[in-house]
């Protein structure tokens, strides 16, 4: 799923200081189960903003509403009817979210109210870790399925690099090498030959926004409301 | 003959070859590089100079290297994948190679974060394999790695490097031959401390008959200093500074252990212009270039051989 974090609460309060009516839109998906920005951690916010503001003299008119995706244009249908009674936004929903919130109202600013930091794992409760780069170039089928564009701290194709350390990465002792962990892999299954070859220098394809229409289906050729 | 490099020459004359390393200066001192390249001159065939080693800014790779050819050095101009991407890299190969710099050194190069730009973003569009297939694809093909034609290709004699003492050990000789496939002339290894880790790796090379396809210049760093044996052995990733090496140090009292340093160096390359497979010593004497002159005598490199 999606990760993110909230971001510190005095830049958030500092982003809202000259708006006196502001929406907070949660998101009920993956911000959520990350314990980031769904239902509860809109409430959480808001009573803070509020105390803050009223400490600072500066009363705010908090609403708090929070949709099953704000990612999905069906969800943010359910606001058009309430951003008119506020002058910003908050959204607590990943990067995708806040932006397709943005797009929908132009005409209010929308802020974040959380850092997006990739997609990424359940390890524990309150615990993620990143697992993918949406390189839209996926090699996990050579590399024993731990990704080396995101696992490997300079995203190499063909490591491991000068800087492996005993089964860690130079970045950090805590951080294991991935390509360490892909030969030990490949090894156990008797597939070294997959990183004998030269994997030659890749394709970027993430250095433009990317669009995906599925088999099938079409791009409509208007943006519905 | 690929590129006609002083370093190539030697090589393929079959001289033991000697070269060094030189860091350029964090600022615009030439006088600084000159000075550097002076305790060098006349002692080594070659001097490899480094891309903002340890992810620290200093004078760009190629900028020094044109120092030390007006100096009457040859350069091995380093550049890491690190801080640039693929456009930069070939423009920088072809200039480099206008101005008469015939050696590279291909490199990953070390992480940012430990650098004085902690959080740049690194840019590793490729990585050392890859940018050794791109030099190599534009010398001997003409090719820019967009498939593009090269008027007048650069013709580089392609450097890398190998760590015959990091784990996963058994990974280590495939990993060099990756790199011969991808097509590199020559290989500077990491500093060796370990001879009996060395002496696997080589004959694993030997057997496989990598050596008779690339130049293995074995890398050899005397220790200044006790502590700069314990951090080697504790802090840099992937070395191996065996438990002997430092007893040693230890066992020679104050104001004698550099001096001992430098013996252990000298008595490696002893070993090293013995061994089956290795074509030269790689001399990183870090910040301590003014001493190249005393070990190349000590090691008996001296004199360079000149090959036309």
């Amino acid at each position: 799923m999606i990760v993110a974090k909230r971001k510190p609460f005095k830049e958030i309060n500092n982003m809202l200081k000259d708006y006196q009516k502001v929406l907070n839109v949660g998101c009920g998906t993956c911000v959520a189960v990350c314990l980031a920005g769904g239902e509860k951690e809109v409430d959480v916010l808001n009573a803070e903003l509020d105390m803050a503001r009223m400490l600072e003299d500066n009363p705010v008119e908090l609403g708090g509403r929070t949709v099953e995706r704000q990612c999905d244009r069906e969800y943010l249908a359910e606001l058009d009817d309430v951003v008119k009674d506020f002058d910003a936004i908050l959204s607590m929903a990943c990067g995708v979210g806040i932006q397709f919130l943005a797009e929908r109202f132009p005409n209010i600013p929308v802020f974040p109210a959380v850092d997006t930091s990739g997609l990424a794992v359940n390890q524990g409760v309150g615990w993620y870790e990143e697992r993918c780069r949406s390189c839209s170039n996926c090699v996990l089928g050579l590399t024993g399925g731990i990704c080396p564009v995101t696992m490997c701290a300079k995203g190499l194709y063909n490591g491991p690099c000068g800087g492996t350390n005993l089964g860690s990465c130079e970045i950090d002792a805590e951080q294991p090498c991935a390509w360490y962990q892909i030969y030990e892999r490949l090894e156990r299954q008797g597939r070294l030959d997959c990183i004998l070859e030269i994997t030659p220098a890749v394709d970027w394809h993430n250095q433009v926004p990317r669009t995906l229409v599925q088999p099938g289906y079409k791009k409509s050729d208007r943006k519905l409301k | 003959m690929k590129s006609g490099s002083n370093l190539e020459k030697v090589l393929r004359a079959g001289h033991f070859a000697f070269t060094a390393e030189l860091d350029p200066p964090r600022g615009t001192s030439a006088g600084e590089v000159r000075a550097k390249a002076s305790y060098l001159k006349g002692n080594v065939d070659a001097v490899n100079i480094t891309d903002n080693q340890s992810s620290v800014v200093r004078m760009s790779s190629w900028a020094a290297s044109l120092i030390l050819l007006q100096e009457g050095l040859e350069p091995n101009f380093q550049m890491v994948c690190r801080d640039r991407n693929r456009l930069a890299m070939q423009a920088d190969i072809l200039g480099a190679y206008a101005h008469g710099i015939r050696n590279m050194l291909c490199l990953s190069g070390d992480h940012q974060q430990f650098g004085d730009h902690p959080t740049t973003k690194g840019v590793f569009d490729i990585d050392s394999m890859q940018l050794i297939s791109m030099v190599k694809g534009m010398r001997d093909e003409g090719k820019f790695m967009s498939g593009g034609h090269i008027e007048e290709p650069p013709r580089i004699f392609i450097g890398a490097a190998a760590n015959p003492s990091a784990e996963p050990f058994n990974w280590r000789v495939y990993r060099l031959a990756k790199k011969v496939n991808a097509g590199v002339d020559f290989i500077q290894t990491q500093c060796i401390y370990n001879m009996d880790k060395f002496r696997k790796w080589i004959k694993q090379a030997n057997d496989m008959g990598l050596t008779e396809k690339v130049y293995i210049l074995a890398g050899v760093t005397p220790m200044k200093s006790v502590s700069m044996a314990r951090q080697i052995k504790d802090e840099v990733p992937g070395m191996d500074v065996p438990d002997e090496i430092i007893t040693r140090l230890q066992g020679v009292g104050e104001g004698k252990v550099a001096d001992e340093g430098i013996k252990i160096a000298c008595e490696q390359i002893e070993e090293f212009k013995e061994m089956e497979g290795v074509a030269g010593v790689h001399l990183m004497a870090i910040e301590w270039e003014h001493k190249v002159p005393q070990i190349a005598e000590m090691a008996k490199v001296l004199p360079r051989p000149r090959v036309d």
